[in-house]
């Protein structure tokens, strides 16, 4: 008896209420870095180490790019934890990531006592201020009571409509306060409106348009993986023989050898989606946000078309397109109502346009890019080694560059969820903790992150989490020995002067040794093969280095500030 | 073509949501051209007055991303002739010139401007309206030496009938995560 009033009156310290909140969200690992005014709650994680896994990474920015790549390998929320001041600002890079990638996070950081605020503190940085253009939404928290209401807050918000990174900063004295602990999750809040109602009246206009097309083309992208949506999409498309192609954010959403997906949108991009975005009748937009690397000139992109838009974000509809008819509200639930009012069609047609040209690009590019049988090494034959093996099962996370291009148009998958890369930021560094995360958020699957040897360095000491954690990831280095992308650019636009961007790289094997890590480097044509089978069957993490064409240059691509119908081959 | 429009932006009472609605604005380099904020007929629901000159098409824009933050309730932009509003401005002149020709003081009567203070050193004035009518004021006065001036942000009350009440009734269903 006694005991059960104790209980009820007994209060937990702030910290081990953000502990128990994580828990009752279901959260099983985090990833984060401690320091001063994140002890506390370190000091609780201590006592929760069997329920609660803490990844420590090497560096702020790889915990918020591991809590990124688990969130888009597993679906789920990804969490990170850091200290205050110089803890916080590094976590600043992956929340802008997932901010315009829509990645669900909740991110926790430590701050100086609530007295201190404003004082310039030591490791007192202002970081909801910094974070507020690029998060969700934001809060600090000054009193322990408020710890289990706000996470709920936090992660209602990071997870549903379109999801984002959330950040919540916890002053010292919080986490050291008392708080008799109740946790309710959080699924509402008066003033956001997660899933808009769809408009049955604007479905049925979408569908009298897409009816009556005789071109139609469907574009789309993330939006669909994290509606999860795949099954209702293939419906869609199935059902009125719509070719889909896809932005780089919506990559494996629907399977690569399916016969209507027509490939990938954008600057580098397929030949025949682009061309035909700008022959199509009806445009049919479903979860991706026109982005300018995919739209090439506004002026000149699919003028001649109808715009269908199928979006969760009303603030997405119209604010780089003008839509014919917008569909605002959950695709899942849109897509749906839609294909139930759609003609069986098949566009043969229409689609022969798509064959004709996927054939131009085959001869002019792909071909040479993905079988080359003589000359330097290609990134795309790496890529074609891999599917080899692979059979598009594993997940593939790439950095930024020409190889994060390279690896996207020509690695194939057949599952959703299966490509990770920073798509809106363009973040080099992001890759190798992303693909640590990837790999906690899908143990089950094979991860391969490929990465340049520039992108490599920015997040290099990451080797160390991988080491400690003895998590198992495959990492491709494609070693150009140059910032390959943007020598592409000064080679096309500025006279080949290669200002800053040769590299002089170290020893990339004897590094992965240092970290326990297998590895070995490939330099011949001929030895290729056996080397990425060596690596994906290897039992255990491993590093296999390319040495590709130094000057290769990634084609198509559609020039800043072009037309997407003036894509060029070469 | 630019035009004049008053945004008017409902949202929960939380610290830091002056500095999440101006970003959005900062962001796309529109001058906000005065803003007024206070609590609303609705205890807890906070009113923004902003008035911009932009063209309606990114007014919209701005409407929607307005929307987009979690705390902001609604965010709704008026034309000037659906609303009737006001700015408040306060002047400060020498008194002595109020004594001398007394010019000065039919000026202000003229414009059914009031004292709010008259000290032996220097007086306040007050004076509502718009812009423009606050402006000519200003202009009459500055020859006596205006001492100090300031213009308060417009605030603004709309024509059409929507309550506040009866939105947040709405907001209520279609707030529902389902
Ligand atoms: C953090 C960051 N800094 C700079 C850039 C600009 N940038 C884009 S691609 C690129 C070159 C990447 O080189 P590498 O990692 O070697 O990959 P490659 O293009 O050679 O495949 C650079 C510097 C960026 N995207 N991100």
């Amino acid at each position: 008896m006694e005991e059960l009033l104790l209980e009820k009156v007994s209060t937990i310290t702030g910290a081990e209420a953000v502990v128990k909140c994580l828990l009752a969200e279901n959260v099983e690992v985090m990833f984060g870095y401690p320091g001063g005014a994140i002890m506390p709650v370190y000091d609780a994680l201590y006592d929760y180490q069997e329920e609660l896994k803490h990844i420590l990474t090497r560096h702020e920015q790889g915990a918020i790019h591991a809590a990124q790549g688990y969130a888009r390998s597993s679906g789920r929320v990804g969490v990170c934890i850091a200290t205050s001041g110089p803890g916080a600002t590094n976590l600043i890079t992956g929340i802008a990531d997932a901010q315009i990638d829509s990645t669900p996070l909740v991110c926790i950081t430590g701050q100086v006592h609530a007295h201190l605020l404003g004082t310039d503190a030591f490791q007192e940085t202002d970081v909801v201020g910094i974070s507020m253009p690029v998060t969700k939404w934001n809060c600090q928290v000054t009193k322990a009571e408020d710890i289990p209401t706000v996470l709920a807050k936090a992660f209602y918000i990071a997870r549903s409509g379109r999801p984002g990174p959330v950040l919540v900063d916890i002053t010292k004295d919080a986490q050291f306060g008392h708080v008799e602990f109740e946790y309710e999750k959080c699924n509402q809040i008066r003033s956001y409106v997660p899933k808009p109602k769809v408009d049955y009246l604007c479905v049925k206009a979408a569908a009298e348009l897409i009816n009556e097309a005789k071109k139609p083309l469907v574009v789309f992208g993330q939006g669909v993986i994290l509606a999860e949506a795949e099954k209702e999409f293939k419906a869609f498309i199935e059902k009125a023989g719509l070719p889909a192609a896809w932005t780089i954010m919506g990559l494996s959403a629907l399977p690569s050898n399916h016969e209507l997906n027509v490939g990938m949108l954008g600057m580098h991009g397929n030949y025949a989606p682009n061309k035909l975005t700008n022959e199509c009748d009806v445009l049919i937009a479903v979860g991706m946000r026109f982005d300018d690397r995919v739209t090439g000139n506004l002026e000149q992109y699919a003028k001649q078309a109808k715009v269908i838009h199928l979006e969760i974000d009303p603030a997405e509809v119209d604010k780089n397109v003008k839509t014919t008819v917008a569909v605002v509200g959950d695709c899942k639930a849109s897509l749906k109502q839609l294909t139930a009012l759609l003609k069986d069609q098949k566009h043969t047609h229409w689609l022969t346009n798509f064959k004709e040209l996927k054939a131009i690009e085959n001869e002019k590019v792909i071909q040479n890019e993905t079988n080359p049988l003589v000359g330097d090494m290609t990134m795309g034959e790496v890529i074609a080694q891999i599917n080899k093996v692979t059979k598009g099962e594993a997940v593939v996370v790439t950095d930024v560059g020409q190889h994060q291009m390279v690896a996207c148009r020509y690695a194939e998958f057949n599952q959703t969820k299966s490509s990770i890369t920073s798509g809106g930021l363009g973040t080099m560094g992001f890759c190798l903790p992303a693909a640590i995360g990837a790999k906690f958020g899908a143990p089950q699957r094979q991860v391969i992150a490929v990465i340049g040897d520039g992108g490599f360095q920015m997040t290099i000491q990451e080797l160390g989490t991988i080491f400690q954690t003895q998590i198992e990831v495959k990492v491709l280095i494609l070693n150009n020995q140059f910032l390959g992308m943007v020598r592409q650019w000064q080679e096309l636009f500025f006279d080949k002067r290669y200002s800053s961007t040769e590299m002089v790289n170290p020893d990339f094997q004897m590094i992965a040794k240092g970290y326990g890590m297998a590895a070995n480097k490939v330099e011949k044509r001929s030895s290729l093969e056996a080397a990425v089978k060596e690596m994906l069957t290897y039992e255990g993490s491993y590093l296999l280095e390319v040495m590709v064409g130094k000057e290769n240059n990634v084609f198509p691509m559609i020039e800043t500030g072009a037309s997407v119908s003036d894509i060029r081959l070469e | 073509m630019k035009t004049q429009f008053t945004i008017s932006v409902l949202t929960e009472n939380h610290i830091g949501l002056l500095n999440r609605v101006s970003i959005i604005f900062t962001r796309r380099r529109i001058n906000i051209e005065s803003i007024a904020v206070s609590e609303s007929e609705v205890k807890g629901i906070h009113r923004y007055t902003i008035v911009i000159t932009e063209e309606e098409e990114l007014v919209k824009k701005v409407i929607k991303q307005l929307e987009k933050q979690i705390d902001v309730v609604g965010a709704f932009y008026y034309n000037n002739d659906e609303l009737v509003y006001q700015e408040i401005a306060l002047y400060k002149i020498p008194t002595n010139v109020l004594v001398a020709g007394g010019k000065a003081e039919q000026i202000v009567r003229h414009h059914n401007a009031r004292f709010l203070a008259v000290e032996p050193e220097f007086s306040i004035i007050e004076k509502t309206g718009h812009k423009e009518e606050t402006q000519v004021l200003f202009n009459e006065l500055e020859p006596y030496g205006i001492l100090e001036f300031v213009r308060s942000g417009r605030v603004a009350i709309t024509k059409p009938m929507k309550q506040l009440k009866e939105y947040l009734k709405e907001l209520e269903i279609t707030s529902l995560n389902n």
